[in-house]
């Protein structure tokens, strides 16, 4: 083999390498294809890392390890939303304030809430980097950004099967389990 | 009548009490025992009633909400969640064999939806009438 054989052969390897660096990634969950866009729909002039003005969800939304706790008493109301789509601190402030949960009384007693608090803080979102921590899952920048006009046409909103866009599962039948996937999306007629 | 109804909630408060940890399941007839004893340490008490208890089951109480809200008119039918649209099982232990069998949730579930729909604790007497019309009800 020659010296610019040589060179060549090592050439094709580097482009074969970083191939198989890039397939990978561009199979990825389709949720997070405008994840390159950094910074594209955060706040003006804010300085966050990361998409939403920081206010992004984590990944995955969902810990494989699910508690039992949080399963049961959460979903005795509503689905036991994914810790991962809020930041730990909104976690701390729903937990803090269950005797007066959205013009409900959803208390627990002390043990239990401890339990759960712990739970949805160590799998709360992995990439929130803004210094805000909403109550409402649907007053993120990623969610309002998910479900903007862009997205789904504002006539779902008035459809009684979706109620609410507190009502996850009325269009992503795996909410419960975490699964936001567009492939996954079912919206009602 | 209500004597005989005295002297049976006695003996099952007898038996209430050797169950050790609250937290064990119990029957339904034992945790109206309990809260009788409560309402019975309250002047004026008469006993129970299941038709106090159904009017005050299917009453608004100056909120948004009233029991049946949730539970439907009917306790034996499958219920909504007023706001989220939440199924809620049948509250009627004849339609639901787990229905107050585990005195922590019952305490936990009263001390949330008697603020909800009464802004307030509910009365060991409020307790004890709604449980004895529940218990009427046939599926």
């Amino acid at each position: 083999m020659s010296i610019y054989n040589q060179k060549n052969f090592r050439m094709l390897a580097v482009a074969l390498l970083a191939m198989g660096i890039m397939i990978p990634a561009a199979q990825a969950d389709d949720d997070d294809r405008d994840e390159r866009y950094g910074g594209k729909y955060g706040e003006k002039g804010e300085k966050h890392s990361g998409k939403y003005g920081g206010e992004n969800r984590g990944k995955p939304v969902q810990p494989a390890q699910i508690n039992t706790k949080f399963q049961q008493e959460c979903s005795s109301c509503h689905i036991a939303y994914a810790p991962g789509l809020l930041p730990a601190e909104s976690w701390r402030k729903v937990m803090n304030g269950l005797d007066k949960h959205f013009g409900s009384d959803a208390s627990l007693d002390a043990q239990d809430n401890k339990e759960i608090t712990a739970f949805l803080v160590s799998n709360a979102s992995n990439r929130w980097s803004a210094s805000t921590s909403p109550l409402r899952i649907s007053e993120t920048a990623w969610f309002k950004r998910k479900h903007d006009g862009h997205e789904i046409d504002p006539a779902v909103w008035k459809n009684p099967k979706v109620k609410s866009p507190a009502n996850c599962g009325a269009c992503h039948p795996q909410a419960e389990r975490g699964n936001f996937n567009e492939r996954d999306i079912r919206i009602p007629k | 009548m209500f004597r005989i109804f005295h002297t049976s909630c006695l003996a099952l408060v007898a038996v209430a009490g050797l169950a050790a940890q609250p937290a064990f399941a119990e029957t339904p007839d034992e945790i109206l025992a309990a809260i009788h004893k409560e309402a019975a340490g309250t002047p004026g008490f008469q006993g129970f009633s299941a038709a106090r208890g159904e009017s005050f089951f299917k009453t608004k109480h100056g909120y948004e909400w009233s029991c049946s809200s949730c539970h439907t008119e009917n306790p034996a039918a499958q219920g909504k969640h007023a706001k989220t649209g939440q199924v809620v099982e049948p509250i009627a232990p004849s339609a639901n064999a787990e229905r107050f069998t585990n005195p922590k949730k019952v305490e936990k579930w009263f001390k949330r939806n008697c603020n909800d729909v009464l802004g307030r604790a509910c009365t060991p007497q409020e307790k004890g009438d709604t449980l004895a019309y529940l218990f009427t009800v046939k599926k």
